[in-house]
């Protein structure tokens, strides 16, 4: 025992000096909101008028408009701190990748607009340069915090209005979660095409495990009687591939296929419409946007 | 019973096939080939602001031909120094286009130096637009960089660990990628002359 102890602490020993550099980089606050006032920069009325109207924004553009106060950067860069906010918070949607966020450090003094991929031709490096140079910096130096963070969110804004359209639903987390659902029926038809080829009752079990596991896998939200209903249809199938394929002889071999496909992709939307369902009542979040390092930097 | 002994081996194949990570390992050399093009359209990117910002320049500091001069012939020379995606696996290929690259990278930042000099030219409009431009490119240089190493760095394991090791080596032939190192420049501090 007392070895082990000594062991224990000669590992702790090891260890230690490892911690620090861990601990040392700056980590990314959570993203709760369009405004994140970390800082304690920005009034409640100017906060409350500026997520409104950047939830507005992102109804009619669906380009997110983010911003991010913090008290410090702890010795960070600025531009790598900024990049780290950005790939962990992923502002904008997949594959438009149109999110800004502004970021504001009050102990540094400094501005950072990180512009997305998808808005660099609109809000380029000098525009933004200009918003900080010419809207942001001259208020912050007043002190005025409020006046200049609504003045850059509205310089911004202006130079994003009408580059993308929301069109009807979101798309980000929609398609994020139909995707996996098809790979994984193709997956599970072929595993039921196998098992069934080998015995009945083998068939029967992997579709009345397979089909509810890749429902759960897809959409957590499923309720067990949902589930339950997908472990009766998945033996069903299982039953009937066995029967198509095997007993029923040459002639029903397509419309095993046929039946096996349908029935996936019945599932895929029906477990597609509940599941954006439930993400509509979330609250907020990055869709997926990609950023490239765009944007300017200045301080106050 | 026929049947299962034709889907048996295309199963085993397919298993196989997913599980000896020939996909992965190509869909990683894709993942390196497309971080490389963020590099070199950063670097592009760069290299299209030099001849505006010497001509802005030249029109405050003509005293400062040296300067200017270092910048463009760098400038010059990157244009003919250039890595294609079936090059990054050439240590020297890749080491040749860095050290062109951070030449002109010095050259630029020597010349910003100069540049502090003239209070007319840090006045100048199109100055300081240049500046801001230069400054957000040279950050997205940086952001290339660091998503290419660590691209290059997940296609070097993948390569290397058993499963996929056998797999390249039997069928692929995948090379090891190059990832760029650390400047020599950053690490010693600039100095300014006066």
């Amino acid at each position: 025992m007392k070895k082990r102890i000594a062991l224990l602490l000669l590992f702790l020993g090891m260890a230690a000096p490892l911690v620090p550099s861990v601990v040392r980089a700056l980590p990314v606050p959570p993203l709760t909101a369009h405004i994140n006032d970390y800082a304690h920069m920005i009034s409640g009325p100017t906060a409350g008028g500026l997520e409104r109207e950047l939830t507005e924004l992102e109804k009619t553009d669906s380009t997110q408009i983010v911003v991010l106060t913090i008290p410090g950067l702890e010795g960070e860069d600025i531009e790598a701190f900024s990049i780290k906010v950005a790939e962990a918070w992923r502002i904008g949607s997949k594959g438009v990748d149109n999110g800004v966020i502004l970021l504001i450090v009050r102990d540094d003094r400094k501005v950072r607009i990180e512009v997305g991929r998808g808005l660099e031709g609109t809000l380029t490096d000098l525009v933004s340069g200009r918003i900080i140079r010419n809207s942001i910096i001259p208020r912050f130096k007043a002190g005025d915090f409020d006046g200049g963070v609504r003045a850059g969110v509205r310089g911004i804004v202006e130079a994003v209005r009408g580059e993308y359209r929301a069109e009807g639903r979101e798309p980000g987390p929609g398609h994020r979660g139909t995707t996996p659902i098809f790979t994984l029926l193709i997956f599970l038809f072929i595993a039921l095409v196998f098992a069934g080829a080998l015995s009945k009752v083998f068939g029967a079990a992997v579709g009345t495990v397979g089909l509810p596991i890749a429902a759960k896998l897809s959409f957590p939200a499923l309720s067990y009687p949902i589930l339950g209903g997908l472990a009766l249809l998945g033996l069903v199938i299982g039953l009937l591939l066995h029967v198509l394929f095997i007993g029923g002889g040459r002639g029903g071999g397509g419309g095993g296929f046929l039946g096996g496909f349908l029935g996936g992709l019945f599932l895929g939307g029906f477990g597609g419409g509940s599941s954006s369902g439930g993400d509509s009542s979330g609250g907020f979040f990055g869709g997926g946007g990609d950023f490239g390092g765009g944007g300017a930097s200045g301080d106050w | 019973m026929k049947k299962l002994f034709l889907f048996l081996p295309l199963a085993i194949m397919l298993a196989g096939l997913y599980g000896c990570g020939y996909n992965q390992m190509q869909a990683k050399e894709e993942a390196v080939f497309a971080a490389w093009g963020d590099v070199e359209a950063a670097y592009q990117r760069r290299a299209d602001l030099v001849p505006n910002l010497v001509e802005v320049v030249k029109g405050y500091a003509k005293h400062e031909n040296e300067t200017l001069t270092a910048v463009t012939e760098a400038r010059a020379k990157v244009g003919t120094v250039q890595v294609s995606k079936e090059m990054l696996d050439r240590p020297d290929a890749v080491a040749r286009y860095q050290q062109a690259q951070s030449q002109l990278g010095s050259a630029l930042s020597r010349l910003l130096v100069v540049a502090e000099q003239y209070p007319n030219l840090k006045a100048n409009q199109t100055f300081l637009d240049l500046q801001n431009q230069l400054e957000g490119t040279e950050n997205r240089i940086n952001v290339a960089r660091v998503r290419y190493n660590r691209a290059v760095q997940e296609f070097n394991v993948s390569i290397r660990t058993f499963p996929n090791s056998l797999t390249n080596s039997l069928l692929l032939h995948l090379t090891r990628k190059e990832p760029f190192k650390a400047d020599e420049g950053a690490r010693v501090a600039p100095k300014i002359k006066f």
